[in-house]
């Protein structure tokens, strides 16, 4: 069992740490037709948009209630209704993702409260969603934010369908996937795409890989143009099973149990040959436990994946001569620190040191003795020696002193293209890090060699 | 400094300012006081601009009093570059945790300024407020004189937290700090007849190493840099110099009238953009020491290096000739812009004025003629209109406008803070017709407009089909 310390300190050097309206916002961003609200002064939201536009290379909606130092005084309900009607006027969304800051939480800003008077101050807003959420960045980090505006996402109510807007009907099974912080665009299109290779329909929640992938539309666009829809969210009840990827998306779950009573699962990892495996066995008893008992149905595994498993053991064994052994530091959130230290331990590697951001119970179980809950400076202090650091861009400095390579992961990475489709989960996302990772590690050991040096 | 109505009320009514002089007999900054929107605001909040203002002093540790959005988001961010120390690059905060939020901050900061002091030993701090603490109204004034008395290392209290305005404000406010803590606490170790300051050049993209040889080849000693790759004991001793000289921004106008009334040092102000103002600005300078040989090598400088540029000009001015352009940013920058981009034969057809005064606008208007569009507004939709309306080339513009750009297949070029090339001085000149260049000519435009080959085969059909039913 790993030992989490977490360390009380007065001063963070170099933070690893991003804020919770910021993972929140990104979350949001994964619905259709969203404008994330930040109820905070204007600068919060303008920092989270530099974080993600320069991350994903792509223009980011995110607007703010431009709280004011008079307004704070004031309290901020009037901000909020101008916002939203601004919004709803100029940019015509589908939905709002309502997220408070540190400023509207120290005030104390009743959020329900105030959106209740909206909504009866303006009752032509009565069809159009507003998920609110609390995130003040005095606690938790980008993690946090994400999984609390995910458990508002499936805990709010969409009401009945509209007269013309006829619930999609699938003769396939229906099951909710609840992403994860630490699932990328491209990972997300990858899952979908696994799930659906077994004959289900994924309700993706939140769909990145339609929003923040990185694509060219027809005509200029000011709300996100793809994402998980409004309709898909009405009818969750659907579902026959939740899969939650990554232990933060738990309670997402649980809250959809309590609502429809859908099962769920919980897989916290899926890069891996077991993590894979495990998931790609759970989705094929999905169809054949629908079945007849008495004449038990052979599992049916896509064609394409089981190629894919060969070409990933095959993979494993070419690089595993440049992972045995390696010491390698990694400061990440922790379902992705979980995801990627298991990964590099089953490689061979050692794991030297693990930061990371926040609490979660899935730090327990670490391939580590410890893990230290705080910055870059404790990396630093940590990492001497490792053959391979992991963490983000703001990793680059320490690196180079501790003259270690770096391999990008988690947010932000301001210093490297194609993050809007990066996958490395699944049996292909696995050998992509593999590729990676083992490309960095072989280069390393050639400049050191005996060849080089003479 | 505590940060009272009254002192803002004067930082958003410099004189010297002419945002302030505008024809109703307002008194106000119009782009300071403009209340952000709610729903449509987009810019930075003060702090944004006070750290924009004082980040670049390299030899100073830049500590963020507050909860983790501020420093989290945004530390290691910015293009500002350092000739040497590297410890204004580093993000420190205090990290506030719901237990300081009830309980307060102040114990936690005078902590974190300790540990910054044993382990880093900077030449300064500058401590930034920020939202959160100056809601629970932490006393950031004290504590930093008690750690300014017990450690000897300067302890600045900078108070500029988000929701008292804008970027532009908390440019100024951070000027603020530095006329109160930091100018004139220390002499130079020695002084020149051609001593200056420049303000307002932050050393983004490391402008500012393509124009320091010019002055010293001229033998004009700028003595503190504000706040451009500046040590922090340089700008303490500015107030020795003869000259300011605030370079391509009105942002830190309060700095250069507090100056004059203070230590009675007049100021210019400059650009280093294109070809027409730098030669200005070193004919500026050299004009107000009035020394003859001073004005002897600068007319030297200016046709040695013009003369090279005609050269290193020539093929781009060939290729950029005619192309037109729509230029958005703030200020002094969009006329200087203006003239660079006409240097190299190019159309400005609309640019933005949003953060111009009169005098700006009266400048721009003579430069783009009687067809140039004057853009009071920059939403990315009225950009892309703008763009389709006068067929444009090209947008260049700050980073946040790159996706309006690109999403529409639009070629664009970053102005503004956070871009990798320097486009100052006339070295810079020639990276700018070069990245214009590239821009406007790549080839890629045509593939990414192209239409896929069965849309083409659709549309034909279509068309065939409608013939049919007709
Ligand atoms: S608006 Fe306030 S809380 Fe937000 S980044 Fe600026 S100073 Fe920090």
């Amino acid at each position: 069992m790993t030992t989490v310390l977490n360390p009380q300190k007065s001063l963070s050097v170099n933070p690893l740490k991003m804020s919770q309206p910021l993972g929140a916002a990104l979350a949001f961003l994964g619905l259709k037709g969203m404008m994330p609200l930040f109820h905070g002064a204007q600068g919060c939201t303008a920092f989270a948009k530099v974080v993600l536009v320069r991350h994903f290379r792509e223009s980011i909606p995110l607007s703010t209630t431009a709280m004011t130092e008079v307004s704070t005084i004031l309290g901020g309900e009037d901000h909020v209704e101008q916002a939203i009607l601004t919004i709803v006027d100029k940019y015509k969304p589908q939905v709002i993702g309502l997220l408070t800051t540190g400023l509207t939480e120290t005030r104390g800003d009743d959020m329900g409260r105030i959106l209740k008077i909206v909504r009866e101050k303006h009752p032509e807003l009565a069809s159009l969603p507003i998920i609110s959420v609390s995130t003040p960045d005095y606690k938790g980090s980008l993690q946090d934010g994400y999984t609390a505006a995910i458990e508002s996402i499936v805990a709010t109510d969409y009401g009945p369908f509209a007269s013309d807007e006829p619930p999609t009907v699938s003769m396939k099974p229906q099951v909710t996937v609840l992403c994860s912080s630490h699932l990328s665009p491209g990972d997300v299109e990858e899952l979908k795409s696994i799930v659906e290779a077994f004959g289900l329909t994924p309700v993706m929640i939140p769909d990145l890989s339609r929003s923040l992938d990185g694509h060219l539309e027809d005509n200029p666009h000011t709300v996100t143009t793809g994402g998980t829809t409004i309709t898909q969210l009405k009818q969750l009840n659907r579902s026959c099973l939740t899969l939650a990827i990554g232990e933060s998306m738990r309670k997402s779950a649980q809250i959809l149990e309590g609502r429809f009573g859908t099962k769920y699962e919980v897989f916290p990892r899926l890069a891996g040959l077991d993590a894979v495996d495990a998931f790609l066995w759970r989705l094929s008893q999905i169809l054949t436990s629908r079945c007849d008992h008495h004449f038990p149905l052979v599992p049916n595994i896509p064609a394409n994946l089981q190629r894919q498993r060969r070409q990933l053991q095959d993979v494993i064994l070419d690089t595993h001569f440049y992972f045995g052994g390696k010491k390698v530091s990694l400061a990440l959130e922790p379902d992705l620190l979980y995801q990627t230290a298991w990964l590099l331990t089953e490689m061979g590697a050692k794991i030297q040191a693990a930061v990371t951001t926040t609490k979660s119970p899935i730090l327990e179980s670490l391939p580590i003795d410890n893990v230290t809950i705080g910055d870059l400076a404790d990396l630093e202090d940590l990492a001497a020696g490792s053959d391979l650091i992991i963490t983000n861009s703001h990793g680059t400095a320490l690196s180079k002193r501790l003259q270690a390579p770096l391999y990008r992961m988690g947010y932000p990475i301001f210093d490297q293209l194609g993050l809007g489709q990066r996958c490395l989960v699944g049996y292909r996302g696995t050998m992509q890090f593999l590729f990676d990772v083992g490309n960095i590690l072989m280069e390393e050991e050639a400049k050191h060699s005996p060849a080089t040096l003479h | 400094m505590k940060l009272t109505k009254g002192k803002i009320n004067e930082l958003l009514t410099q004189p010297g300012c002419e945002h302030n002089h505008n024809k109703e007999g307002q008194t106000k900054n119009k782009s300071c006081t403009q209340q952000a929107q709610p729903g449509s605001a987009q810019g930075g909040c003060a702090f944004d601009g006070a750290s924009i203002a004082l980040v670049p002093i390299t030899d100073a540790a830049h500590l963020v009093h507050g909860s983790i959005a501020c420093s989290g988001n945004s530390w290691n961010s910015r293009g500002s570059l350092s000739s040497g120390p590297m410890v204004y690059k580093m993000g420190f905060t205090t990290d506030l945790s719901e237990n300081d939020v009830i309980f307060g901050g102040e114990k936690k900061l005078y902590k974190a300024i300790a540990e910054i002091i044993k382990k880093y030993n900077p030449a300064a701090i500058f401590v930034y407020s920020t939202c959160v603490t100056a809601l629970i109204g932490d006393d950031l004034d004290a504590v930093c004189k008690a750690a300014t008395n017990k450690y000897e290392t300067p302890v600045i209290p900078v108070h500029a937290p988000g929701f008292v305005g804008s970027k532009n404000l908390g440019n100024r406010l951070g000027g603020e700090a530095l006329l109160q803590h930091v100018v004139g606490t220390k002499e130079p170790p020695y002084i020149t007849a051609y001593d200056i300051n420049l303000i307002g050049e932050y050393n983004v993209a490391g402008e500012m190493w393509g124009v320091l040889p010019l002055f010293k080849k001229a033998g004009i000693r700028v003595l503190a840099k504000i706040t451009g790759d500046a040590r922090y004991e340089e700008v303490c001793t500015a107030h020795r110099a003869k000259l300011n000289v605030m370079i391509c921004s009105k942002a830190l106008i309060n700095m250069a009238t507090a100056m004059k009334e203070r230590y009675n040092i007049p100021y210019i102000e400059e650009s280093f953009y294109g070809i027409g103002d730098m030669n200005r600005c070193l004919r500026n300078i050299a004009a107000f020491f009035g020394d003859e040989a001073l004005m002897v090598r600068v007319e030297e400088i200016i046709a040695e290096e013009t003369a090279k540029l005609d050269v290193a000009l020539a093929p781009y001015r060939e290729r950029l000739k005619g192309k037109r352009m729509v230029l958005y940013t703030g200020g002094v920058k969009s006329w200087s812009i203006v003239s660079a981009a006409q240097d190299l034969g190019m159309e400005v057809v609309a640019t933005s004025t949003k953060k111009s005064t009169e005098e700006d606008k009266a400048r721009i208007k003579q430069l783009l003629g009687e067809d140039g569009i004057m853009l009071e507004k920059g939403s990315p939709e009225e950009l892309l209109r703008v763009i389709e309306k006068t067929k444009a080339d090209l947008l260049v513009a700050g980073g946040r406008n790159q996706y309006t750009a690109l999403k529409a297949r639009i070629p664009f070029l970053d102005i503004n803070q956070e871009r990798h090339h320097p486009y100052a001085g006339y070295v810079g000149m020639v990276e700018m017709a070069r990245e214009l260049d590239e821009a406007v000519h790549s080839p890629i435009w045509r593939q990414v407009r192209k239409a896929a080959p069965w849309e083409i085969w659709q549309q034909e059909h279509e068309s065939l089909l409608n013939l049919e039913a007709e």
